[in-house]
C-alpha cells in the first residue's frame, strides 16, 4: 500500500511542467484561465505544439505515432495540463476515433487517417446522438443504404460538438432493421464536404455555439469508409466509449477550478472582509475540497487498476457521477462568489478578438456562463441517471 | 502507487475475517451487549492469540506491526463483522500512548496487553470539552515528589473494564492551551477514582470518571510534564484511521446486506431491487462508500507526514466518513424497511455503529470547521 508516485512518474511530471512553462503560449493559458471561448486556430496551435513534442496522442501506441503512455502517465498529463490552464485536447479524433481505427480499422484506413489526425489535416466530429436517440443511443434512425460501391445516408445527428470546425464525421448509422436495435448499426466515416451534408449551429443557454445539428440528405459515402464489419458498429461504439471515459473524473479540471474559486473568494468582499473568511461560504468550499481529495484517490485507484491491465467497467460510471457533481458544485460556488456580478451577461466579451470590456472584475465575466454551460456535464456521455443504471446492473447485479 | 496489501497483511486480514465471521452474529452481539463487560473475553483472547493486538504495536514495543495500514486492515475487518472488542481503546489509544511515551519500566504492562490479559482505557474527554483535544480542565499538582489529580472525565470508553488508565490532566496554562497537558498511567483501583459504568449505543461500554484527589507516585507521569499534547493529537490521528477503517468495513457489510435484500425481498410481484428508485439510491450509496474508502486511504497514507498535512487529512477523512456513514446507515435501514428496525437483524447494528462513530474523536461538523482552519493556516 503506497499512495506515492514512483520516481519515474515524478520525473515525468517535472518534465511536463518544464515543457508547459516553455511551450504553452501565455495567450492561450490566459484565455483558458479567464474562461474565454477558444477559436479553431487556438486549438490547432496547441495541438501542433504537442504534436511536435510527440505528446498529442498520449494514449496511442508508439507504432501509430502516439506517446504510448499508460493510465498513470495519461493521468499526470491531464493533471498538469489542467493545472497550467492549457486548452484541453479536442478528443474526437485523438481519444475517440483513433483507438477504434487502431483496433477495428483496415490497414488502409489506419495509414490514411491516423497521420492526418496527428497533423491536424482532419478535424473529426462525433455523429452519435440523434433527436430521438439520446441516452437510448441504440434507437438511432439515421439510415445507410448500400448502393453498389457506396452507402447512401439519410437522417440527422445532433449535439455534434465543434462540428462547425470539422471536415469529417464518424457516424453510427442503421444498416439493418428487425432484431435487437443494437444489431443493425454500422460505423461509417463521412466527409463533411460531401453533397447533402448540412451543419446548423445550436446556440446554448450560455450564448455559446459549440454544438450543432448535422443533416444528411442522400449523402453518398464510399463503402471503403465502413469501419470493420457491417452491423457490428455497436461493438466499436462501446469500445470508443471506454476511451471517452478515461478522463471522466476530470480531477485536473476540478483542481484548477477550485484554485480559481479560491482566488476569487480571496478577492471578492463580503461584509468588508474577504469572502473566503465568510464561515458559510468557506464551509461549502471546504466540503467540496474534501470530496475532491477523496475522489482524486478513487480516481487513482481505478487508474492503478487500469495500468495493471484491468479495463475499468462500472467504476467509470461512479467516477463520472462523482466527478461531475464536484465540478458542478465548484461552478455553483464560483457563480455565488461573484455576487451581483453574476448577473451581467455580455456574451461577446467572452469571444475571440472582442474589444468589449467585461462588466466588473475580469474573473466574474465567465462565472455564470460556465455554471450554465457545465450543466451539460451530468447529461452528456451517458446521463448520470444512465450511469446509475449501469452501476446497479454491473456492480449490484440488480 | 500501489493500492494492494502485502502478502503478510493479506494473510492476517483473511485469518481475522474468518475468525470474526465464525464468532459474531446478531444473537452473539446482543448477548454480549447485555452482559457486564461489553465484550466477550473468549473472543478477545482469540484475537490476542492470532496476533491482532500485537499487530497494533511496533516491533520495538513488543508488537509486529503498528503501521497505519495495519490499523486500517484490522479495523476494517472489525467493522465488517460488527465486532465489539475494545481494540481502539486498549490498543490504539491508551496502549498506543503508553507505547509512545512510556519509559521501558512504565511500558511493562504492554506485554500483558499484547497477550490479551490486560484492558486499558484513555480518560481524556471531559463534560465540557466536546471534541476539543486541547480542552482539559482536570488539574494535576505536584505533591511530595508525586502528583495529585482532581477533575472529571466523560465517556471513557472501556473505562470500567480497564486495569490501567491513561489519564490527562492540566499541569499549567489555561483551559484550552495545548501547552500544559500531562498524561498519567493510573491503576484502575487507585484511591479517589470513582466509575459510573454504562452501556453504549452501538455496542461497548464507557464510564463517567470522578477524580477526587487521586494521589500518584512520581513514576505515573508519562513523558514530559505539560508536554503531552503532540502525542495525544498524533494518537487521535491514528485512532481516526482506525475509526474510518471500521466505518468502511461497516459500510461494506451494510452494502452487502442491503444488496442481498434488494435482490430477494419481493413486493408487488417482483424483487424490490427492480425498482429504479431503489437502484439509483443504491448506486449513490456505492459511490459514497468508495469515497469513504478513498478518504480512509488518504488519512492512512498521510499518518506519518508532518503535523499540518496529517491533520488536514484527519479532518477531511473524518468529515467525509461522518457524512457517508450517516447516509449509509439511514439508507440501509430505509431500504430494508421494517426488518431494518429490529435488533435481531445485523443491519441495525451496523447502522448504529456507523452513526456512533461520528460521535467519537469529532463529528463531521467539528472536522469541517477544523479543516477550514487548517486549510486557511496552510
Amino acid at each position: 500500500m503506497d499512495l506515492n508516485y514512483t520516481e519515474d512518474e515524478q520525473a515525468f511530471r517535472s518534465e511536463l511542467r518544464r515543457f508547459l512553462a516553455e511551450r504553452l503560449p501565455p495567450r492561450l493559458s490566459e484565455k483558458v484561465r479567464l474562461g474565454k471561448r477558444l477559436s479553431k486556430a487556438d486549438h490547432e496551435e496547441w495541438h501542433g505544439i504537442l504534436n511536435a513534442r510527440g505528446w498529442l496522442a498520449g494514449n496511442w501506441p508508439r507504432r501509430f505515432g502516439g506517446a504510448g503512455w499508460n493510465a498513470v502517465e495519461r493521468h499526470i498529463f491531464e493533471e498538469e495540463t489542467a493545472r497550467a490552464h492549457a486548452p484541453r485536447i479536442v478528443p474526437f479524433g485523438l481519444t475517440m476515433l483513433g483507438p477504434v481505427l487502431q483496433k477495428f480499422g483496415s490497414a488502409a484506413q489506419q495509414d490514411h487517417y491516423l497521420p492526418r489526425i496527428l497533423s491536424g489535416e482532419d478535424w473529426w466530429c462525433q455523429g452519435y446522438s440523434e433527436p430521438g436517440a439520446g441516452s437510448d443511443l441504440a434507437s438511432l434512425k439515421t439510415r445507410a443504404r448500400r448502393d453498389g460501391d457506396h452507402y447512401v445516408v439519410d437522417g440527422q445527428k445532433t449535439w455534434t460538438t465543434l462540428g462547425q470546425h470539422a471536415n469529417r464525421i464518424f457516424c453510427l448509422v442503421r444498416t439493418a432493421t428487425g432484431g435487437k436495435p443494437q444489431e443493425g448499426i454500422s460505423f461509417l466515416l463521412i466527409d463533411m464536404d460531401s453533397p447533402g451534408v448540412e451543419v446548423r449551429p445550436i446556440v446554448l443557454l450560455d450564448g455559446s455555439a459549440e454544438v450543432n445539428e448535422v443533416f444528411f440528405d442522400n449523402v453518398r459515402v464510399p463503402a471503403a469508409n465502413l469501419v470493420g464489419e457491417e452491423n457490428k458498429g455497436w461493438t466499436y461504439a462501446k469500445y470508443l466509449l471506454t476511451h471517452e471515459r478515461t478522463n471522466i473524473a476530470g480531477v485536473g479540471f476540478s483542481r484548477a477550478g477550485l484554485e480559481t474559486l479560491k482566488r476569487i473568494a480571496r478577492a471578492a468582499r463580503s461584509g468588508g472582509r474577504p469572502l473566503i473568511e465568510d464561515t458559510l461560504f468557506a464551509a461549502r468550499l471546504a466540503q467540496v475540497e474534501i470530496d475532491l481529495m477523496a475522489m482524486a484517490t478513487t480516481n487513482l485507484r481505478v487508474i492503478a487498476k487500469a495500468a495493471a491491465g484491468h479495463a475499468p467497467g462500472a467504476e467509470s460510471s461512479m467516477l463520472k457521477i462523482k466527478g461531475t457533481v464536484i465540478r458542478q458544485e465548484i461552478n455553483e460556488l464560483t457563480r455565488r462568489a461573484v455576487g451581483p456580478y453574476a448577473l451581467p451577461f455580455v456574451s461577446e466579451a467572452l469571444d475571440e478578438g472582442s474589444n468589449t470590456p467585461p462588466v466588473g472584475p475580469d474573473y466574474a465575466a465567465p462565472a455564470t456562463a460556465q455554471y450554465f454551460n457545465n450543466r451539460k456535464l451530468s447529461i452528456f456521455g451517458g446521463s448520470n441517471e444512465v450511469q446509475r443504471a449501469i452501476i446497479s446492473k454491473a456492480i449490484l447485479g440488480l | 502507487m500501489d493500492f494492494d496489501l502485502t502478502e503478510e497483511r493479506r494473510m492476517l486480514r483473511d485469518a481475522l475475517r474468518r475468525l470474526l465471521r465464525d464468532r459474531y452474529d446478531a444473537k452473539t452481539r446482543n448477548r454480549i451487549q447485555d452482559e457486564e463487560r461489553g465484550f466477550d473475553p473468549a473472543i478477545w483472547q482469540a484475537l490476542a492469540d492470532m496476533g491482532v493486538i500485537g499487530a497494533l504495536f511496533g516491533e520495538e514495543r513488543g508488537g509486529y506491526g503498528g503501521g497505519a495500514f495495519d490499523l486500517a486492515l484490522i479495523f476494517e475487518e472489525l467493522g465488517r463483522a460488527g465486532a465489539l472488542d475494545p481494540l481502539l481503546d486498549t490498543g490504539v489509544l491508551a496502549g498506543g500512548l503508553l507505547a509512545d511515551l512510556g519509559s521501558p519500566e512504565q511500558r511493562e504492562p504492554l506485554a500483558e496487553v499484547i497477550a490479551g490479559r490486560l484492558q486499558m482505557a484513555f480518560a481524556h474527554g471531559e463534560p465540557q470539552s466536546r471534541y476539543d483535544l486541547e480542552r482539559v480542565e482536570t488539574r494535576a499538582w505536584r505533591k511530595g515528589g508525586g502528583f495529585v489529580l482532581r477533575g472529571q472525565k466523560a465517556v471513557v470508553v472501556n473505562g470500567a473494564a480497564a486495569g490501567y488508565l491513561v489519564i490527562s490532566a492540566r499541569s499549567w496554562g489555561n483551559v484550552a492551551d495545548e501547552d500544559g497537558i500531562s498524561l498519567f498511567l493510573v491503576a484502575a483501583d487507585a484511591p479517589g477514582l470513582t466509575f459510573r459504568d454504562y452501556p453504549l449505543m452501538g455496542g461497548g461500554r464507557a464510564a463517567e470518571l470522578e477524580l477526587e484527589d487521586v494521589h500518584l507516585g512520581p513514576r505515573a507521569l508519562l513523558g514530559a510534564e505539560g508536554g503531552a499534547f503532540p502525542a495525544i493529537e498524533a494518537r487521535a490521528a491514528a485512532a481516526t484511521v482506525a475509526l474510518c477503517a471500521e466505518a468502511v468495513g461497516a459500510m461494506e457489510a451494510a452494502r452487502a446486506l442491503t444488496v442481498d435484500y434488494l435482490r430477494t425481498r419481493k413486493q408487488f410481484g417482483q424483487p424490490i431491487g427492480r425498482f429504479q428508485a431503489l437502484q439509483h439510491r443504491m448506486a449513490d450509496l456505492l459511490i459514497e462508500i468508495e469515497q469513504a474508502r478513498s478518504a480512509m486511504l488518504n488519512v492512512a497514507g498521510n499518518l506519518a507526514q508532518p503535523r499540518g498535512v496529517r491533520e488536514l487529512h484527519v479532518s477531511a477523512a473524518k468529515n467525509l466518513i461522518g457524512r457517508a456513514g450517516r447516509l449509509v446507515a439511514e439508507e440501509a435501514i430505509q431500504m430494508h424497511g421494517g426488518i431494518g428496525m429490529t435488533r435481531e437483524y445485523d443491519i441495525a447494528h451496523h447502522a448504529k455503529r456507523l452513526v456512533m462513530i461520528d460521535h467519537r474523536l469529532g463529528d463531521s461538523d467539528h472536522h469541517l470547521a477544523r479543516f477550514m482552519r487548517l486549510a486557511a493556516a496552510g
